[in-house]
């Protein structure tokens, strides 16, 4: 009865995606393009606290991930996108959406395969070195785009310009909504007590029979997976992108989204996600001031309230016994 | 076979032009290496990566500045090695209290909790650190005083040295005797052994730990601050980020060489120094960008975590199950 | 007949200190065996040793005629091997139902692409694992509490499930360490009826490290002592109590000169 309750809850986020997607261009342009930054915010914070919150992994560099979908998808649509469009019989929204979708996915696909490389040395290591790994990736990613040639398929320092826009409602929030689904039926499922397990004690769960190097590197490759979507959104969103975007703040920002709503607990970070993408866009007068409250809050939260704001246990279902 | 050999090498790699690099980087190793052992030092008591570190490193720089803007009169009537002496030992002494008090404020609270909280809230107490400088002290960059006077060490062949060099080099071997007899032959530092060994051990033994903790940050501190005057003495040129590049860097020196190995973290600062200005020397020859020096210490990284993860002089710890 | 689990010279060295040295036993199928030794003797590094945890640095252990070493610790619960910690290591923030579904992770046909379609297939099993946690908790009389958080529960309660959860992996040889630990007398009564109905309930051998002698000469068929990581005996509880041996190293005194 819960499962079909999840299945239902998914198709029905697709149908109002699709619904709000077709009328649009009645939305103000402003506040449309604010929802669709929360939308991408909360695939990633999603996506995230499946490796920090759930698994109990501490990746530092979710932005880098984004970076590569970001790349992989824009590259697809530069390069190939008029090819792809002719062998799909011309211009159309059947032919966008199909040469969209091909495009996102390479870039998702390249950011999970990140993800296993990085993942699989440093997974068997204790939390911290995963923290400092990441970080790293997330800086050679970032230096090896700044150092690519200006004319190259990468475009150097100033990085892409001219992606088209394909982002639209639909394609966030159907990705936010999969995104979502996907993570929570494996998480609750008997399956995704593995990566439970890992978080709470690795090695009982190894004597559990769990294989628990697996599950981190399962947990980190999905995680990368829907970042690398987010960030193939996010370049047909804004249609330029530059390696200083994807830097180390930005993945600091989906950091304290996790760690706001609580590690762990699906409903609290995406509140945080909304919350904070909202709160950033009214702010922006007071921008040099965010981050010494950002900062102030991972400390304060750490100190006061480790679990977030809504911890998991909040919000499970009281089980019949 | 007289005549003219054809010799690949000769053009690219003269010896005197190798000898100059790798002069180079062990000035910069040296930095490298005194930010390195604050790392390695904090870990070995507490188990855990301050990531706020280099923040401190760039509070030494600007603290140094600072200094020299409120004593310019009295710098002048000085001869210029005692300036550098009076600025290095205040702002050594200031940093150190900086670091006792972060510890004690963030960190101390944190004590028994799970070292994933310590480390976002070290994620916290860096940005805060990063932030609100840029919040003090502006964000652009701000000249470093020139203390020590510019000019060449003659009688070296082709090769070049500045006196500023020299100065870092030995101010950074002097003060790594230092540590080595603070720890070796003093009682805190004895403490600080005993503690790195066997925290409760070392409690029933009589040892307080929170003093000895104290002054561990204290002495990292200290460093990091030598480390950042002579930093800017190198490179004359401070901003409130300076600290996140140099301190990421020294903190691979400190895994590259065992974290927690004293020596080993100034071996590795010294390895990732000359690796780091080869690679920038010869990124022409290599035929990459020279923008990828600073990718150099994170693919050591993700070697070193591969092939030997507990470092170069480090030993492997287990698990107690 | 075959042994559950053979030892055969296994010798473990950490640095310089040897923490077993060429340590032989065998335990039979169904058979319940003792396994005690003073402070430090090296009986969890044997549990570790036969879990995976620690590969010895020679000799060779058998579990059904499968070579152990150089398997990983998942894989050797796999073959069969399950165990208790001696300091109780539930999973903390997950229920009492929750950690025993940890244990059927390893059991399910279904894997990840199922638990994301989540067909009928998918739900019948899971279904199935529900039942069936529930029937162990309920022979453990821990049924009503399946979905509190497994930290609210007594001491010895964390100390059953450890155990239930343990059984879950379905194991031919189950290995206790130290389950009497912090028990009072009845709760040991009480424990000492556990492991026998286990034994007998589920047919698989048991291995008991312990330092209650009450428990350990009350319910093990038989009983190796090891001392600094080498047996010095091995007999039924009457032989062992008798053994000048054992009553030296257990005393610390010069029990009949044997030992030198």
């Amino acid at each position: 009865m819960k499962h079909h309750t999840s299945h239902f809850a998914l198709l029905l986020a697709l149908a109002v995606s699709l619904g709000v997607s077709l009328c649009s261009s009645q939305l103000d342009d402003y506040y449309l393009d604010i929802m669709l930054n929360v939308g991408i915010n909360v695939i990633l914070a999603v996506s995230l606290n499946l490796v920090n919150g759930h698994t109990g992994q501490f990746s530092l560099g979710h932005a880098a991930f984004m970076a590569v979908g970001a790349y992989g998808s824009s590259m697809v649509t530069l390069e190939m996108g008029a090819s792809m469009m002719r062998v799909l019989g011309g211009a159309g929204p059947v032919a966008e959406s199909v040469t969209f979708l091909v495009a996102l996915l390479v870039g998702g696909v390249s950011a999970a395969v990140c993800g296993w490389i990085v993942g699989m040395p440093s997974l068997r290591l204790r939390g911290d070195y995963l923290a400092i790994v990441t970080l790293g990736f997330n800086e050679i990613i970032r230096v090896v785009l700044q150092n690519t040639n200006g004319d190259g398929p990468f475009g150097g320092a100033l990085g892409l310009k001219g992606i088209p826009a394909y982002t639209s409602f639909f394609w966030v929030f159907a990705t936010a909504a999969i995104a979502i689904y996907t993570i929570g039926a494996l998480v609750n499922s008997t399956y995704g007590r593995g990566f439970l397990a890992v978080r709470d004690d690795e090695i009982a769960g190894e004597s559990m029979g769990i294989n628990t190097t697996r599950y981190k590197v399962l947990a980190f490759v999905i995680g990368s997976f829907f970042a690398g979507l987010a960030g193939g959104l996010y370049a047909h969103l804004r249609t330029t992108i530059s390696p200083e975007g994807f830097n180390f703040l930005k993945s600091v920002d989906v950091v304290v989204m996790v760690i706001l709503g609580g590690m762990g607990s699906t409903v609290g970070v995406i509140v945080a996600a909304v919350v904070l993408t909202v709160l950033n866009e009214f702010l922006r007068d007071f921008e040099q001031y965010r981050m010494i409250v950002f900062s102030l809050l991972l400390i304060v939260m750490m100190i006061v309230r480790p679990q977030g704001l809504l911890p998991a246990g909040l919000f499970q279902r009281r089980k019949r016994a | 076979m007289q005549g003219q050999r054809y010799e690949p090498f000769a053009h690219h790699f003269p010896l005197s032009q190798f000898l100059q690099q790798l002069l180079n980087g062990l000035f910069l190793g040296s930095i490298y290496a005194l930010i390195a052992l604050g790392y390695t030092m904090v870990y070995g008591v507490l188990r855990f990566i301050n990531f706020a570190h280099g923040d401190v490193f760039m509070l030494g720089a600007f603290t140094g500045l600072y200094l020299h803007k409120l004593l310019g009169p009295m710098m002048a009537m000085m001869p210029w090695p005692v300036a550098m002496l009076v600025i290095l030992l205040l702002a050594m002494i200031i940093c150190a209290a900086a670091g006792i008090l972060i510890e004690f404020l963030a960190y101390r609270p944190l004590r028994d909790k799970p070292r994933l909280n310590v480390l976002i809230t070290a994620i916290g107490v860096s940005l805060l650190l990063e932030y609100t400088a840029q919040l003090v002290f502006g964000a652009t960059q701000q000249p470093f005083p020139v203390i020590i006077p510019k000019g060449n060490i003659g009688g070296l062949g082709g090769l070049t040295v500045t006196i500023t060099q020299v100065i870092v080099l030995v101010t950074a071997v002097v003060l790594m005797i230092a540590l080595r007899f603070i720890v070796m032959k003093t009682k805190l530092g004895m403490a600080m052994r005993a503690l790195s060994l066997n925290p409760t051990a070392s409690a029933l033994m009589g040892v307080n730990n929170s003093v000895v903790i104290s002054f561990t940050f204290g002495l990292g501190s200290a460093l990091a601050a030598a480390g950042g005057i002579l930093y800017a003495s190198l490179y004359p040129s401070i901003e409130p980020f300076m600290g996140v590049l140099p301190g990421l860097k020294a903190f691979v020196a400190a895994v590259l060489g065992g974290i927690g190995n004293i020596p080993g973290a100034a071996l590795g600062g010294l390895i990732i120094g000359v690796t780091e200005t080869l690679v920038a020397g010869y990124s022409d020859t290599l035929g990459i960008p020279s923008g990828y020096r600073d990718g150099v210490a994170f693919v050591i990284l993700i070697l070193i975590l591969l092939f030997k993860p507990s470092g170069l002089l480090g030993k492997a710890e287990r698990e107690k199950v | 007949m075959s042994a559950t689990l053979q030892l055969e010279d296994v010798t473990i060295q950490f640095g310089g200190l040897r923490a077993v040295g060429d340590l032989s036993f065998g335990i039979q199928p169904g058979e319940l065996v003792g396994l005690i030794g003073p402070n430090g003797a090296g009986k969890t590094t044997v549990f570790n040793l036969i879990t995976g945890v620690y590969t010895p640095t020679a000799g060779q252990i058998f579990f059904n005629g499968i070579k152990i070493p150089g398997h990983q610790p998942h894989q050797i619960t796999k073959l069969g091997i399950a165990r208790t910690f001696q300091n109780i290591r539930l999973f903390p923030s997950l229920s009492v139902f929750d950690n025993v579904r940890t244990s059927m992770v390893m059991h399910q046909q279904h894997g990840i692409t199922h638990a994301l379609v989540r067909g009928p297939a998918y739900r019948d099993e899971e279904k199935l694992i529900e039942a069936e946690i529930l029937d162990l908790l309920n022979i453990f009389d821990l049924r009503g509490m399946a979905h509190v958080p497994c930290k609210s529960l007594s001491y010895g309660d964390q100390r059953r499930l450890e155990i239930i959860r343990a059984l879950a992996t379905k194991p031919k040889l189950l290995l206790l360490d130290e389950p009497a630990a912090g028990m009072n007398p009845t709760e040991k009564e009480g424990l000492m009826h556990l492991i026998q109905f286990i034994r007998d309930k589920f047919d698989i051998a048991i291995l008991l490290v312990e330092h209650d002698m009450k428990v350990v000469m009350g319910i093990c068929q038989r009983i190796i002592v090891i001392e600094y990581g080498v047996k010095i005996a091995e007999g039924t509880p009457a032989d062992i109590r008798t053994n000048p041996r054992v009553i030296a190293a257990y005393l610390g005194t010069d029990g009949g000169g044997e030992h030198a």
